[in-house]
């Protein structure tokens, strides 16, 4: 009927076409994953740093190999990581296998995006029971950590050779203050941390928040108040830098190398920097305020198996899980990653029988703590945000520490209360 | 003339009369013209219309990641809107945005105003000077913004090491609550100078050299010049730059989360940084109140936009 122009029917056409072609592309990468690539097994991880050639997707494919399919890795920042499983989990094409930093086991397994371990059979009884809590969820374990990492102190043994402090008298916050003090007296900077106001900013104050004695279910407890007068007192009298405020762990990392520094606090993954310092360092223990060892947070992946609609996927998944944590598995992660403690007894024993020098660092996994434990799960987030903003207030002076802590325990409150 | 052109695109005045089409081929060429019109509509609706309206159902629902996840949340009306707006933090917000903003398209403005006469008059030399008071645009904001806190720093930074020469203390510029805001708008400030230099200088190509003349012969001096001549004739640019330098400035985010993420204390939150926080700032994503907050700022970009569509109007009447 309507005659149209050879140049408007094209046009027509062209544009019909393309529209066409964009609905139907948009959804297919994703929508039918399950039933498209039965032969690929598809694996996030939050490591973009380790690429197609590294030795860490050598050793993802080499357990895929093991269960007789391909794994298709991709790497995503670790907070967008997060963001990403949230949003496969809503149109359902999630991957098989999502390696989750501990924190957000809880957040996705509420949603109901995770299987539970005993689901497909997997015995978790082997890991250490500090270490897999962060994974437990109403009585259900989420995922299984591939290997963990913790906090201590570094030291910076010329510095306090010079000062005359022996890191061994270090035994409590009492000991500890005492060594910082000779440290200044010396003439260098004693100590540094950081409290950013992110979960990093948590996560460095939560040994000495759980050394005074406090609990996260009550944030303005006078033990809290404590750890937070301790970090206060440090920035007030320039025991640390006032720049620890705005610090991430990598930007206090980069301070301590310079030298200037006699302790840091940082993590497992720094051994290798430490090695290759321009100068003798060692680690202690954080101490608790009245003696012992700090608990100290536990940090780490865990590995977590999405929902699938063919839970035929889940043996093959299985088999992948149980080659990754193997002791000699767990050896081998642990060392690619330099460093990751192992999660379970025997991994820990093949590992110092390697690598000796690493007891300090597997003590200090064994005595950690995770975030989420004490069931806290999805509320940990949240409380987690109350601390570091009170945190933040302390130390820049907004308020007192008592003050901070007050308002953190009712931001808290009601944060989960919602 | 390149220049004034582009600030007439700017303005978004349609341009161009369609020829009305034979009777006889009205309908054919009612399709072509809806053809044409179509990947834009698509476009428009896809990249535009749909995230709005996305937006907008986030903020009316409670999504927490498990809803989010089973597309169950429930629906809260405005609740997500009330208790954002009695926050203690949105009034610390909405000052800080304030501040920020204003003090930031004020001083961007001037400050570029003065560079884009200085190099008007086109003396040697300045062309190389004016392309590289482009960089600051040109840098990806991660470089400028590290840069600027690694400047800032309180203990290391070069800015307090060269006040500590005049005998000026040490100033806590990122890490206290009375100055992070101040060190935030600065380094800001420095970002937006290149865009108004830019835009103002293409303005003032446009003004026709006769008048200057004309005024020097009248024995104006070169500040009666600016004040009578320059400024006058510069206004509906100046209106554009600053509308458009108010929404750049109010949704914000990188330079401050990179600097400070918000801290300490809240003391450089916008109503843009607070948003982000919720969404993508802690463990938990809180994407409806994050929502909200979107859509405030939404809003008050778009009463911005209307207040100067009605002074252009205004201006427009005899």
């Amino acid at each position: 009927m309507n005659r149209r122009s050879l140049p408007a029917r094209a046009v027509v056409f062209a544009t019909a076409a393309l529209t066409l072609a964009a609905c139907a592309s948009a959804p297919a990468p994703g929508g039918d994953t399950a039933t498209a690539t039965s032969g690929a097994y598809t694996w996030w991880d939050p490591y973009p740093q380790h690429d197609a050639s590294s030795a860490w997707a050598e050793r993802v494919n080499a357990c895929g190999r093991q269960a007789g399919v391909t794994i298709e890795r991709t790497a995503y920042d670790t907070t967008a990581l997060t963001n990403q499983a949230l949003l496969a989990g809503q149109e359902g094409n999630a991957p098989d296998v999502i390696l989750l930093d501990n924190p957000a086991v809880s957040t996705l397994a509420d949603a109901g995006m995770l299987t539970a371990m005993s689901d497909f059979g997997l015995d978790t009884s082997r890991f250490d029971e500090n270490l897999i809590a962060a994974g437990e969820l109403d009585g259900k374990t989420y995922g299984i950590p591939i290997g963990a990492n913790t906090l201590a102190l570094y030291y910076n043994k010329k510095i306090l050779d010079d000062a005359g402090v022996d890191p061994g008298s270090i035994k409590d916050w009492a000991s500890l203050n005492e060594a910082l003090k000779k440290v200044k007296a010396a003439g260098k900077k004693p100590i540094t941390f950081a409290a950013i106001g992110t979960e990093e900013g948590s996560f460095q104050f939560l040994p000495w928040f759980w050394g005074a004695g406090a609990q996260l279910t009550r944030l303005d407890s006078p033990q809290a108040v404590e750890a937070l007068e301790l970090w206060h007192s440090w920035v007030k009298d320039g025991i640390a830098p006032n720049s620890v405020i705005s610090n991430s762990q990598n930007t206090t990392w980069e301070e301590f190398l310079t030298g200037e520094f006699a302790f840091a606090e940082n993590g497992t993954w720094q051994i290798n920097s430490a090695e290759k310092a321009g100068f003798p360092t060692g680690i202690v223990q954080i101490p608790a305020k009245g003696g012992g060892v700090a608990p100290t947070p536990t940090g780490g992946e865990f590995i977590t198996v999405p929902v699938q609609k063919d839970t035929q996927r889940y043996n093959t998944t299985k088999k992948i899980l149980e080659c990754m944590t193997t002791p000699e598995g767990l050896v081998e992660t642990g060392t690619t990653f330099a460093y990751y403690i192992p999660s379970t007894a025997d991994g820990q024993q093949a590992i110092l029988a390697k690598e000796a020098g690493l007891k300090p660092w597997v003590d200090a996994v064994r005595t950690a703590k995770g975030r989420t434990s004490d069931n806290l799960g999805t509320d940990y987030p949240k409380i987690s945000e109350a601390l570091w903003t009170a945190v933040q207030k302390a130390l820049s002076g907004a308020a007192s520490p008592a003050d901070a802590l007050r308002e953190a325990q009712a931001q808290a409150k009601q944060a989960i209360g919602n | 003339m390149a220049a004034p052109r582009t600030i007439a695109a700017l303005d978004g005045r349609p341009a161009a009369q369609h020829a009305r089409p034979a009777p006889r081929r009205r309908r054919s060429s009612q399709w072509t013209a809806l053809a044409f019109l179509a990947p834009l509509v698509v476009y428009l609706l896809l990249f535009y219309a749909y995230p709005l309206y996305r937006n907008i159902e986030l903020s009316l629902h409670d999504y927490t990641p498990r809803a989010f996840v089973r597309g169950d949340a429930e629906f809260t009306g405005p609740e997500n809107y009330l208790d954002v707006l009695s926050d203690d933090t949105f009034v610390r917000a909405l000052r800080n945005t304030a501040l920020f903003t204003l003090v930031s398209i004020a001083a961007q403005y001037a400050l570029g105003l003065a560079l884009a006469v200085f190099f008007h008059r086109g003396f040697r030399l300045s062309v190389v000077l004016r392309a590289m008071f482009l960089v600051p645009w040109l840098l990806p904001l991660i470089v400028s913004a590290s840069t600027w806190s690694w400047m800032l720093n309180s203990d290391n930074g070069i800015v307090n090491a060269a006040l500590e020469a005049f005998g000026v203390g040490q100033i806590n510029w990122l890490t206290s609550p009375d100055t992070s805001l101040i060190a935030v708008t600065i380094a800001n400030i420095w970002l937006g100078i290149p865009f108004n230099l830019v835009i103002l200088y293409a303005g003032l190509q446009n003004i026709p050299a006769e008048l200057y003349e004309a005024a020097g012969l009248d024995g104006a001096n070169a500040w009666q010049r600016f004040r009578r001549i320059t400024f006058p004739l510069l206004r509906p640019v100046s209106a554009i730059t600053l509308l458009l330098g108010l929404i750049y400035t109010l949704k914000v985010v990188d330079i401050i989360w990179i600097m400070t993420r918000g801290g300490p204390a809240d003391a450089s939150t916008t109503l843009a940084i607070w948003s982000y926080r919720e969404a993508f700032g802690t463990g938990q994503p809180d994407f409806s109140p994050a929502a909200a907050v979107g859509n405030l700022l939404i809003v008050i970009a778009f009463a911005a936009g209307l207040v100067h569509v009605h002074l252009r109007r205004e201006e427009g009447r005899p």
